[in-house]
This record gives structure tokens, C-alpha cells and sequence, in this order.
């Protein structure tokens, strides 16, 4: 915490000049429970409310359900099948996909909920910005597809169906088991959480960088500078309609390597 | 943006704190025991139902079509029994004018060939009478005005105009009193 604080106040010290993006957004200062493994700062409060928000959505509309939808319900059915037959089913194939799609349908709209407050003024900040939530979520994918596999197979035919390639001369084994092991075991589980949570971060850094160069450029700078403004401001909003594509395609990816990835470790064939 | 700032916050951004790890599980297990406990079931009921309401009206309305098709053809078939009942009917009846027609024509043939018949008998037996009552009377009657032209004087006309129209009288009511023969 020392050092955060010795960020705040550089950052405080720079307060008449230009506020750049800083780590220290994605570590503020708690405000709850501080010390504690339940240490509640601005962003665990923005995840919760992500969290709450998605929790309601879907909640009122599976109360409200009718047989004969309305536009709201529609909307929403439409949202849900896109995760359930365009991710889960087309990955697993409609049987083997009913086990998984509690999980598939909340990573993808929990992600997408935590991902688009980045884009919702006064929030300004994705959940999955901080490398815990994608952490926390990629565990629960790696266990689940090990899991599964395990279940599947038994623990070695689990290991031998994805670590030994099939149809390949064995001194190429050599080489391929610590290459598929590092693959299945490390990289995959690495990249998918990586990923994720580099994508929130710049393209928040990315927003910061833009809109406070703007008011930069618009109040601080000389006279003659301002122009510029105009020239970071749209480049603000184009990032921000590019995020407003980011935040639905990281949900979409996320789910759809989770499914990719559980499907392979069930699966009898490579 | 300054890289001393970066650096400042000293924080690596890839190891996580635990209150980051705890937060986003709670987050997380909410929201998947929510979807798996709550939306998913409400979703796949509302889903069933709606297909079950979409292939019960289909069969429904197969149903309905084929009972439809099996009216039709039950009253098209009853219909063509109808027109052969009445074409049978038709013909029937019509032979059986042509059985009257041709039954009545020989009866009345017969009846008035018996008619004629009966009615020459009759003629014939009445001249015969007739014949064989001038035979035995114009003798009679021949004598009965001689003698009485005889009887009477011949002088006066009067009188003898008067026998003679009592004479053709008498023949008269003799006749009228008689009744005719085979009739």
C-alpha cells in the first residue's frame, strides 16, 4: 500500500500539468474491510454492481417468461440462444452440451456484464481489468475441462487421449508430449485469462489516455494547442465504439475457448 | 503516462491479491448459481412448452384435415350413391310404365273386342227375336185388319181412318207391353 499511496501523491504532485493513465486506477485505495481478504475497493464495488445488474436482468426475465414473448423477452431469448446454440451446442453438439451450459452462459454474460462497465460513465472501469476475475474464471474453465476429461476416460486415458498424438512415429513423442503437455496444462489456461484481462486493461488505458489528453490539450495546454483536442477526442471515440465491439467479442471468445476446450478434453478424437 | 508511474505503483498487474481472487469468485459463483438454478431451467421450460404448443397445434390441425377429408370423401361417396339410387329408381319406374302402358293397352284391347263382341251377340240375338216375333205376328195382325177393315163399313172414311190408327196404336202399346227379347 505504501507505494500505491506514493503513486497518489505524484500523481497529486502532477495535478496542475496532464493526468495520464496510471496502474494505480486499477488498485485504488479500499474503502471496506481494508486488510482483509474481503477488501472492498472501488472495482470489487464496480463487479459487484456488474454482478447485481446481470443477476437482476436475467432474473426478471426468466420471472416474466411467457410462452408468447414480448419485445424484452425476445431480445433476451435472442442474447441467450446466441450463447446456447451458436457457442455451446455448435461446439459440444446438443446432448453433451446440456452439462456445460450452466457454466458457458454464465461466463459469457458474467463477462460481458463485468466487461461493459468500462464503457458506463461513472463506472469507467471493467471488472475483468484486474487479473483476479480472469484468474478466478479460467480456473474454473481449467478445472471443469480436466475435470470432465477425467470423468470421461479415467485419469490415463484422460492423459494418454491428450498428451499422445495419434498416428505420429514415436520418437516424435519425445518431442510432442512436453509440447502438448505445456499446451493443454499451461499455455491454454495462460493465454485465455492473459487475454481477457490485457484487453480490458488497454482498452481502458487506451479511453483514459484519449479523454484526458483531450481535456488536456482543451484547459492546460498553450494557447494554439487546443486544436489537438479535437484530434484526441475523436480518437477517444473511436476507441470507444471499438470497446463497445471488445467488450462483446472478449465474452464471446472467452466462452467459446471455454467450450473449444472442455469439448476436447471429453472428446474421443483429437 | 510516464513509465516511472507505472513502475511507481510497483503492483504487478499479473499476480492477483487476494481480496481480487475472493471477490470475483462471490461475483462469479452468483451469477452461475443463478443462470444454472434459476434462468437456465426457466429458459428450457418456456422453450419446451412453447414447442410442445407449436407441435400439439400442428397435430391439431392434422387431425382436424384428415377427419375434413374423411367427411368429404364420406359425403361424396353418399352423394354417388344417392344418384345411382335415383338413376335406379328412374329407370325402374319408367319400365314399370312402360309395364302399365303396355298392361292397360291390352286390357282395354280386350275389353273393347269384348265390348263389340258382346254387342253383336246382343244385335244378333235381338234380330233374331225380333225375326221370329214378325214371324208369328204378321200372319195374326194381316187377318186381325182384314177382318176388321171387313167388319166395319168401308164407306165411311172417318171411320176408317180411326181403325186404322187404333189398329197401328194397338201394335204400338202390344209392342211397349212385350219386353224385347235377350235384352
Amino acid at each position: 500500500m505504501g507505494t500505491l499511496n506514493a503513486a497518489n501523491t505524484m500523481i497529486q504532485a502532477a495535478e496542475s500539468g496532464y493526468h495520464g493513465p496510471s496502474m494505480a486506477e486499477f488498485f485504488p485505495a479500499a474503502f471496506l474491510f481494508e486488510g482483509t481478504p474481503f477488501e472492498m475497493n472501488r472495482v470489487m464495488l464496480i463487479r459487484v454492481i456488474a454482478t447485481v445488474a446481470v443477476v437482476v436482468l436475467l432474473a426478471v426475465w426468466a420471472k416474466r417468461m411467457k410462452l408468447v414473448p414480448g419485445r424484452f423477452q425476445s431480445a433476451m431469448e435472442l442474447a441467450m440462444e446466441f450463447v446456447t446454440v451458436g457457442i455451446a451446442e455448435d461446439t459440444f453438439g446438443k446432448e453433451r452440451a446440456k452439462k456445460f451450459m450452466p457454466l458457458i452462459v454464465a461466463i459469457f454474460f458474467g463477462i460481458l456484464f463485468w466487461n461493459v462497465t468500462k464503457l458506463i460513465p461513472f463506472l469507467n472501469m471493467p471488472g475483468t481489468g484486474v487479473i483476479g476475475l480472469p484468474i478466478v474464471l479460467t480456473l474454473t474453465v481449467y478445472v471443469t475441462y480436466h475435470w470432465a476429461g477425467i470423468a470421461e476416460k479415467g485419469l490415463g486415458g484422460y492423459l494418454k487421449d491428450s498428451l499422445i498424438l495419434p498416428g505420429v512415429p514415436w520418437p516424435m513423442h519425445i518431442l510432442l508430449i512436453p509440447i502438448e503437455f505445456i499446451t493443454k496444462f499451461i499455455t491454454q489456461p495462460f493465454t485465455l485469462a492473459i487475454r481477457l484481462f490485457a484487453n480490458m486493461m488497454v482498452g481502458h488505458l487506451l479511453l483514459v489516455l484519449c479523454f484526458s489528453a483531450t481535456t488536456f490539450f482543451l484547459v492546460d495546454a498553450a494557447n494554439g494547442f487546443q486544436f489537438f483536442s479535437i484530434v484526441t477526442f475523436a480518437g477517444g471515440f473511436f476507441v470507444f465504439i471499438l470497446e463497445m465491439l471488445i467488450v462483446v467479442l472478449q465474452a464471446y471468445i472467452f466462452a467459446l475457448l471455454s467450450c473449444v476446450y472442455i469439448n476436447a478434453a471429453i472428446s474421443e478424437d483429437h | 503516462m510516464t513509465p516511472e508511474l507505472i513502475l511507481a505503483s510497483a503492483k504487478n498487474p499479473l499476480l492477483p491479491a487476494w481480496y481480487d481472487i475472493i471477490w470475483s469468485a462471490i461475483c462469479l459463483l452468483i451469477v452461475f448459481l443463478v443462470v444454472w438454478k434459476y434462468v437456465l431451467p426457466a429458459f428450457n421450460k418456456t422453450l419446451d412448452e412453447r414447442a410442445e404448443r407449436i407441435q400439439g397445434g400442428i397435430e391439431k390441425a392434422e387431425k382436424v384435415q384428415a377427419e375434413a377429408d374423411q367427411a368429404l370423401a364420406e359425403y361424396q361417396k353418399q352423394l354417388a350413391d344417392g344418384r345411382a339410387e335415383a338413376a335406379r329408381l328412374r329407370a325402374e319406374a319408367q319400365e314399370e310404365g312402360a309395364q302399365i302402358i303396355a298392361n292397360m293397352k291390352t286390357q282395354a284391347h280386350a275389353e273393347s273386342e269384348r265390348i263389340v263382341a258382346q254387342a253383336q251377340t246382343q244385335i244378333e240375338a235381338e234380330r233374331q227375336t225380333a225375326m221370329v216375333q214378325l214371324r208369328s205376328e204378321v200372319g195374326t195382325l194381316a187377318t186381325d185388319l182384314a177382318s176388321r177393315i171387313v167388319g166395319e163399313s168401308l164407306t165411311d172414311d172417318q171411320r176408317s181412318a180411326n181403325v186404322v190408327d187404333r189398329f197401328i196404336s194397338d201394335l204400338e202399346s202390344q209392342s211397349s207391353a212385350q219386353p224385347v227379347k235377350g235384352a
